[in-house]
């Protein structure tokens, strides 16, 4: 910034020193400004992204490189027809999102609407109810599997109170596991949708439901006619960052579950990373990268058409 | 106005705990008296439905806790009596002490570069209206399509080109990379809710327009730096797959990875797991309970207004 700016009044001497001050070169101010972000962007974001794609296209395995080269669509090929587990794990990670997702807005939705209250206590509240926002991943990992293990966990205490049975580890078993994720993941998310969706209910202008409240209107017609509405964006927004969040987010199925048991909690993302790391295959994960890739792509063109993003500032 | 008029009355701060002055913060805990539906829902309502989440949201807290303070082998649902060996064996044992230096290190560099490089890009993109503006809003939308953790192949070999591997320069990178967009989306609605006459008043004063950001811009942003950076801190504390992955010395690890080590073993030492939950937790419970106030505001202008 200080940089940036140092910069854009520097010589050539140019218009006399007043009249520079006011208008401060704003041609080439701006992208003096964005540069830095935009310099970071392209080499850390903007470069891997296109080595993704050139890397789907070859055989490239440091382990075998006798075989490295050139593989057109082989990968891909591969992926859609000789490859079992990526149907599994692209169908788990589909599931894993929409479930996510669907909870985390209903959830969040409500916790919103109820924090939103007056009420004594509402800060404390609002602290506890947010916090485990602030603990995400391999955090919200250990703790819960303190709470699901199957010697001291919370099922131990429930069966003396005789709810389920003794040694159950719900981790491990498959009939278990999906809920067990799900409560886990949800702990974690529904705060940030209740934060997000909390910040947009205070700019609803209360006069609406004065003069609802003046018709007649009962308090869900209020809710579906004012609230809902004027959320409508917020909730665009969060569910699809959500989403896309979700499906990508490794760390607590990998701290969690390692993607089992039985691979039953195997993500694409958390499959690709295996295969990179585990069987160093970089060309073949880097053709699931890019299929995932372009699933999330038409989830963004989707968000770019319903929320008008980057257009006016209206 | 409000933080200006804090800082201008040390006063206020002073008597932050009297009743708030008119015309303070947050107005909607002081709603209008005459009730519309809206403000007399039955308590029963409120409580019930918040009493029940809760507990869903503090019982694992708790469970940590126990599991912390508690003497191995006991089933109690009390930490009592209360026992420090597990803090003492991650802390010194699995070496917490050293990833702990190290998260904060990578927390406060990461904050530091993401907001600085945020706020740049975000006045570029609040106040001024340039030919790849569009574009670049594009860019940085898309980017948060883009997973980093499909994204660690190609960076692995980027950091190893540029001999950072092993380096806690490489997560720094990584981190504040992928807050970048966010980050900026959010800082340039603060910019953009500062009415530019404002600035302009000082450039007519005869400041420099870094001068005129410096003195009038700055302090309004201020609540909204603070939680956009302690997002960025708290963020980078918790993120684990770039650490995992750049960084293989045990004494360059951060705790997202010490944490992971401790849960992979086949006999998890449930009470190290928790105590080293417990120190994880600390910095970013501090950091929590200092934005709490500033988080929902600080989302409503940036996030929501985009």
């Amino acid at each position: 910034m200080a940089q940036a700016a140092a910069v854009a009044k520097a010589p050539p001497a140019g218009p006399p020193p007043r009249r520079r001050r006011t208008s401060a070169t704003p041609r080439r101010l701006p992208y003096l400004l964005i540069a830095p972000a935009g310099l970071l962007m392209l080499g850390f974001i903007a470069y891997p992204v296109i080595s993704v794609f050139y890397y789907s296209l070859q055989n490239y395995n440091p382990t075998k490189p006798w075989r490295n080269g050139f593989a057109g669509l082989d990968n891909f090929v591969t992926a859609f027809t000789g490859d079992p587990d990526f149907w599994s794990t692209l169908g788990f990670s589909l599931q894993w999102v929409v479930v996510q997702v669907v909870l985390q807005l209903l959830l969040g939705l409500g916790l919103a609407l109820v924090v939103n209250q007056t009420f004594i206590g509402r800060g404390l509240a609002r602290a506890l109810v947010f916090s485990p926002w602030a603990v995400s991943g391999v955090l919200t990992s250990s703790i819960w599997m303190l709470l699901y293990n199957s010697q001291t966990g919370i099922t131990r205490y429930l069966a003396d109170a005789g709810i389920g049975s003794y040694g159950t580890s719900w981790l491990s078993d498959t009939a278990t596991v999906f809920p067990a994720v799900v409560t886990a993941e949800l702990w974690r998310g529904v705060p940030f949708f209740a934060i997000l969706i909390l910040a947009d209910l205070q700019s609803v202008s209360k006069d609406l439901y004065e003069a609802a409240e003046v018709d007649g209107a009962s308090r869900l017609r209020q809710f579906l006619h004012i609230t809902l509405p004027h959320l409508k964006d917020a909730i665009i927004l969060s569910t699809l960052l959500r989403a896309v969040w979700e499906f990508n987010n490794v760390d607590l199925l990998y701290t969690l579950t390692g993607g089992g048991p039985a691979g039953e909690t195997t993500t694409l993302p958390l499959r690709i990373a295996s295969i990179a790391v585990d069987s160093h295959d970089f060309g073949y994960a880097s053709a699931l990268t890019s299929i995932a890739f372009v699933i999330l792509l038409f989830c963004s063109m989707l968000y770019l058409r319903l929320s008008k993003f980057g257009g006016d500032d209206k | 106005m409000t933080v200006k008029e804090a800082q201008l009355t040390p006063a206020a701060t002073a008597t932050a705990s009297a009743p708030p002055a008119p015309g303070r913060r947050r107005p909607e805990t002081r709603p209008s008296k005459k009730g519309s539906s809206w403000d007399d829902v039955p308590r029963r309502q409120i409580y019930v439905p918040l009493g029940v989440y809760l507990l869903f949201t503090l019982i694992p807290f708790y469970w940590m806790l126990l599991f912390a303070f508690r003497p191995t082998g006991s089933t109690s649902l009390v930490p009592w009596p209360l026992t420090f060996e597990h803090f003492d064996k991650v802390w010194n044992e699995r070496a917490f002490a050293t990833f702990f230096q190290n998260s904060l290190l990578v927390g406060v560099a990461s904050m530091l570069m993401t907001t600085v490089v945020a706020l740049a890009g975000g006045y570029a993109l609040a106040r001024f209206d340039f030919k790849v503006k569009r574009a670049f809003m594009l860019a940085l939308l898309c980017s948060q399509f883009i997973p980093g953790a499909l994204m660690l192949v190609p960076l692995f070999e980027i950091f190893a080109n540029l001999k950072m591997i092993n380096s806690l320069g490489s997560v720094i990178i990584a981190e504040t990379v992928f807050q970048l967009p966010l980050t900026m989306i959010l800082i340039s609605g603060f910019i953009r809710n500062v009415p530019p006459s404002l600035e302009e008043a000082a450039w007519v004063d005869g400041c420099g327009r870094f001068r005129a950001f410096c003195a009038v811009v700055l302090p309004l942003l201020r609540p909204g730096l603070i939680a956009v950076g302690s997002f960025a801190f708290v963020h980078s504390w918790n993120h684990f797959l770039f650490a995992l992955m750049f960084l293989s010395d045990q004494s360059k690890q951060t705790i997202p990875v010490g944490l992971a080590t401790l849960m992979g073993a086949d006999s998890v030492d449930l009470g190290a797991l928790a105590a080293g939950g417990v120190v994880a937790a600390l910095p970013v419970v501090i950091v929590f309970a200092f934005i709490q106030k500033w988080l929902v505001t600080g989302f409503s202008a940036g996030a929501v207004k985009g």
